[in-house]
């Protein structure tokens, strides 16, 4: 099969397949062997490669010219949830669509990116000083609208997205390092509009065991997953922390830990290993990209799916608090596969069709 | 496309990729310090986690042992276990305990006592602990309540062995009863071995054999899940049941003796000679120990401590008596035996005595006096004179001496914990206290009084030596420790203690024949018991005076209040040549010895060497001439 013709990169696709078939297993490990999950996780592959075929076709130059329709959409469905969403585990972030829930929030994931790339786009770089204050807006609204959900997770993402796409857009290190300073004198004000959960995640971090069976608890059983898994693993299945229910999310947010109880350091360094190609081929498509926008648009991307594999292997191995990110790829369920997979789509066809250019 | 400048394509992506070269390093570092991280936690921490991930995977559960059946020689069980449903709360899972009481009590039965009992442990008790709320729940109430458990926290159905005693009352006092473990000895037991267990020996053989009735505990590690769930069963090791009793005491004796007591207070103890092995061991009033077990309510534990009869007290193993008159079955052989007294020689008796250059008269219980004595006549017909005399030749320190030689004043080291010791006065003694010993205690402790202390225990150990060529042997509750799985029995090897020196062994038969005649001739003292026995009967009649009599008063039964009228003793065994039961009868306020103590021990005797319950002894009987 020519996958150039079919706007696929190889590496790419590979990578991700290889993440795929691996989730599968821990899916159905992590929970506890749950087979309707597991076929529910498939699909969601399925749908998310499906999605990602079709985005692939997509041309950049469409992209870039669908960018603030996609944005202006992606905002109003925001406002739509705040409005009358569904609460699901306490939050509100679900609409109902019909036949599907639906989480705005996700959107932004890609809608952010592509209309700061966009807008920096539309002249020279580095960004000018007011251009780049209304781009700081265009990202932290939809951020601060998804925190009030609250969804602390998506929300980091989604304003992670904007800071690479100004970052590698040459803003300048003074403007940063005064919006450095700005962040540390606001962050007791943005402190004291966090949830009480989010804030005691948060000091959690610093102080796992003060609170063992309160909020600590999660960090703290995730940690003896990990650990316990030694070197080789406590092989497939064999997961006791998941499967007697120590561990939360098992089959979500916390799927990394499972793994590497099963699989051992062995397999969360291959683990690793498929997640850095992942990244390491984003950038370089973004390194290879013939224009600003695809530029812009395939680093912030692909540095996004880093942070997401990073912050949730960071909070499983206790080192950054329990936000809510699942692990992109492996974890189950939410409508976050069908983003990712939409973003490599985005970076394929950057790829591809720069090719075919030529 | 729309309005862009003109750019400067070269520098912007010279610009990105410095960029994004920045952003590669940053990537790669944070990596590797996840890699590290890992590494960290899946290597260097691995032991650490291993650990509290095995910790958290399994959890040994106890499991009670059951503990050792108490049964008697012939096998009827005196102490047993039998599965019962309870409701327990474990308080520190519990958030709000007055609503869940509230709820549960639309579920189960629950009444005032209860919950009165269940407040009490809540306030002793650590808060971690299974606290008993109702036991003996009924199939319904456990099927209700079964069904309805996940919905309350911290609310436990268990199926727990419940020890039981179905004789009630019947010999409380040796047997004892397990209660539920308290706080001093939480600390003092060794947690091991009582995981999972909330009971213990509390009193009697119970105590006493607690390691033998014990067991020791299993456990099931059972793989559990956050919530404290069950979830399977990974390894079993099975308890070990607790050894089983085999006293030697005769349940149908022993229900004999509390019978004849009745409702007076009392001790009976009856021994075998040759072995110590204790064939009834009765205090009486008794009382049931059942409600003991799960906790007394707090009511019926302060009735039973008002009682003026005192029915917690062990009379048989910690009532201390004055021996009165019985003591002369003992110093009669001392009589014997002393070189400074002439036991062949005739003492007139007067009904009174004096010491020299003193004007204070020891009166003799009989106040006309009983004429001329000589050693025979004087345990027979019990003539206080003579004893007198011969306490004053022996001095009190040899009294003391020959004494204890028959275990007076000492433990007999029955297996059982907490036996008083009873007190055998000396000079010494009373010097100890600061104060002098006057000539005339050493006058009255000849006939048993003043200072002078036995439990009833000692009294039939003392009389077995007697009957078994002075040879006193330890008293035994304990027959046999019965393995319940194996049947395998550790049988009691009988234990003696050292021959009581005698200088003559004859003298010990002419004891006998002395105390033979007190209950088988026409002028003894017991005769009452002795004249239709058909087997021959040693024994000896006594009064402990509880109120002392002022001089120139005598004691009138009539114009005693009852509880400062004498107490009545006896010792005996029989049949005299084959002894095979020695008994010991104390009834309080009861008056004479020979008519409140001797029948009881009579029919104690008959049971033994009859087999059979006889008539009401003595009831029919020609008054003795002597009825002390």
């Amino acid at each position: 099969m020519d996958l150039q013709r079919l706007h696929l990169d190889k590496t790419l696709l590979n990578a991700l397949l290889a993440l795929a078939a691996i989730s599968l297993f821990v899916v159905y490990s992590g929970s506890a062997k749950d087979v309707s999950a597991t076929l529910g996780h498939l699909m969601r592959l399925l749908l998310g490669f499906t999605i990602l075929l079709v985005v692939a076709q997509i041309r950049p130059e469409i992209l870039e010219r669908w960018s603030p329709y996609v944005f202006i959409a992606g905002m109003l469905l925001l406002i739509a949830v705040l409005a009358v969403g569904v609460t699901g585990k306490g939050a509100q972030r679900w609409l109902h669509l019909g036949f599907l829930r639906f989480q705005p929030a996700e959107i932004m994931k890609l809608a952010v990116p592509m209309m700061l790339s966009w807008f920096l786009a539309r002249g020279n770089l580095p960004p000018t000083l007011p251009k780049l204050a209304l781009a700081f807006l265009m990202m932290a609204i939809p951020a601060f609208m998804i925190v009030k959900q609250p969804d602390l997770g998506t929300a980091l993402l989604v304003f992670g997205a904007g800071v690479f796409v100004l970052f590698l857009g040459g803003m300048r290190w003074r403007v940063m390092v005064t919006l450095l300073v700005i962040v540390a004198v606001a962050a007791p004000f943005a402190w004291n509009h966090l949830h009480d959960y989010q804030r005691s995640r948060v000091l959690t971090l610093f102080n796992p065991e003060a609170d063992p069976l309160g909020t600590g608890y999660h960090t703290i059983q995730s940690m003896i997953a990990v650990g316990s898994g030694g070197i080789y693993g406590k092989g497939w299945l064999n997961s006791s922390q998941a499967h007697l229910d120590y561990l939360p999310e098992s089959s979500t947010d916390f799927i990394f830990a499972v793994y590497a109880e099963e699989f051992g350091l062995l397999g969360s360094l291959l683990l690793l290993a498929i997640y850095t190609i992942v990244v390491g081929r984003g950038m370089l498509i973004a390194y290879l990209a013939k224009d600003t926008y695809t530029r812009l648009l395939a680093g912030s991307l692909s540095l996004t799916f880093f942070l997401y594999f990073f912050v949730n292997m960071g909070m499983v191995t206790g080192i950054l608090p329990i936000v809510g990110i699942p692990l992109p790829v492996m974890s189950y369920g939410g409508s976050s596969i069908v983003t990712i997979m939409a973003a490599f789509g985005i970076l394929m066809s950057i790829q591809t069709h720069r090719k075919i250019a030529e | 496309m729309l309005n862009i400048p003109i750019k400067d394509q070269f520098r912007e992506s010279r610009l990105f990729n410095a960029r994004l070269t920045v952003v590669g390093a940053i990537v790669l570092a944070l990596i590797l310090a996840l890699f590290l991280r890992l590494a960290y936690l899946q290597i260097f921490a691995y032991r650490h986690f291993e650990t509290l991930s095995q910790a958290n995977r399994v959890k040994p559960i106890p499991i009670q042992p059951p503990r050792g059946l108490i049964l008697d020689r012939h096998g009827v069980v005196l102490a047993q276990n039998y599965p019962v449903y309870t409701l327990e709360i474990i308080p520190e899972q519990v958030d709000d305990m007055n609503s869940l009481l509230e709820e549960l009590k639309q579920v189960v039965n629950l009444n005032e006592a209860d919950l009165k009992n269940f407040h009490k442990q809540l306030r002793e008790r650590p808060r971690f602990e299974n606290l008993l709320l109702r036991s003996h729940l009924t199939e319904e109430e456990a099927a209700r309540l079964a069904v309805r458990r996940t919905y309350f926290s911290g609310v436990e159905l268990e199926a727990r062995l419940q020890r039981h005693y179905p004789l009630a009352g019947l010999g409380v006092h040796f047997l004892g009863y397990v209660a539920r473990i308290n706080e001093q000895e939480l600390e003092r037991i060794d947690k091991a071995t009582y995981r999972g267990m909330q009971h213990i020996g509390k009193l009697g053989v119970e105590v006493s054999y607690e390691k033998t009735l014990l067991g020791q505990v299993g456990f099931e590690k059972v793989e559990t899940n956050a919530h404290g769930r069950s979830l399977r069963i990974l390894e079993r090791i099975a308890p070990v049941a607790g050894k089983n009793l085999h006293l030697s005491i005769d349940a149908k004796l022993q229900a004999l003796a509390e019978q004849a007591l009745g409702k007076r207070r009392g001790a009976v103890i009856a021994l075998e000679p040759a072995t110590g092995a204790i064939l009834a061991f009765v205090s009486t009033p008794t009382y049931d120990p059942n409600p003991f077990v799960n906790g007394i309510d707090p009511d019926s534990y302060q009735a039973l401590l008002d009682d003026p009869d005192k029915p917690l007290i062990n009379r048989a193993l910690n009532g201390q008596y004055a021996l009165g008159s019985t003591i002369k079955a003992f110093l009669g052989l001392a009589a014997l035996e002393l070189e400074n007294f002439d036991a062949g020689k005739p003492i007139a008796c007067p009904g009174w005595f004096t010491l020299p250059g003193s004007s204070h008269q020891f009166r003799d219980w009989k106040k006309s006096g009983h004429g001329t004595m000589n050693l025979h006549d004087a345990v027979v017909q019990s003539c206080d004179v003579y004893f007198y005399r011969l306490a004053v030749a022996m001095e009190v320190d040899a009294m003391k001496k020959f004494l204890a030689s028959f275990g007076f004043g000492g433990k007999t080291g029955v297996d059982l914990l907490s036996e008083s010791e009873g007190l055998l006065p000396s000079v010494a003694w009373k010097e100890a206290r600061g104060q002098k010993w006057y000539p005339g205690e050493t006058v009255i402790t000849g006939i048993g009084q003043g200072s002078i202390l036995v439990t009833p225990l000692q009294l039939a150990a003392a009389m077995s030596a007697l009957a078994n060529q002075g040879v006193r042997m330890k008293p035994q509750l304990v027959r046999a420790i019965v393995d319940a799985k194996t049947r395998a029995a550790r049988e009691t090897v009988p234990e003696a203690y050292a021959q009581i020196p005698l200088k003559d062994k004859q003298h010990l038969d002419i004891q006998i024949q002395n105390l033979t005649d007190v209950v088988h001739t026409n002028k003894g003292t017991a005769y009452g018991i002795g004249y239709n026995s058909p087997y021959k009967i040693a024994g000896k009649t006594g009064t402990a005076q509880v109120k002392g009599i002022a001089q120139g008063q005598s004691y009138s039964e009539k114009h005693t209040p009852e509880r400062f009228r004498d107490h009545a003793l006896f010792v005996s065994f029989a049949p005299v040549g084959d002894p095979k039961v020695a008994v010991a009868v104390v009834v309080e306020n009861g008056g004479h010895g020979s008519s409140a103590a001797a029948p009881i021990a009579r029919k104690v005797m008959d049971h033994v060497i009859l087999g059979k319950t006889s008539a009401t002894p003595g009831a029919a009987a020609p008054a003795s001439e002597n009825d002390e």
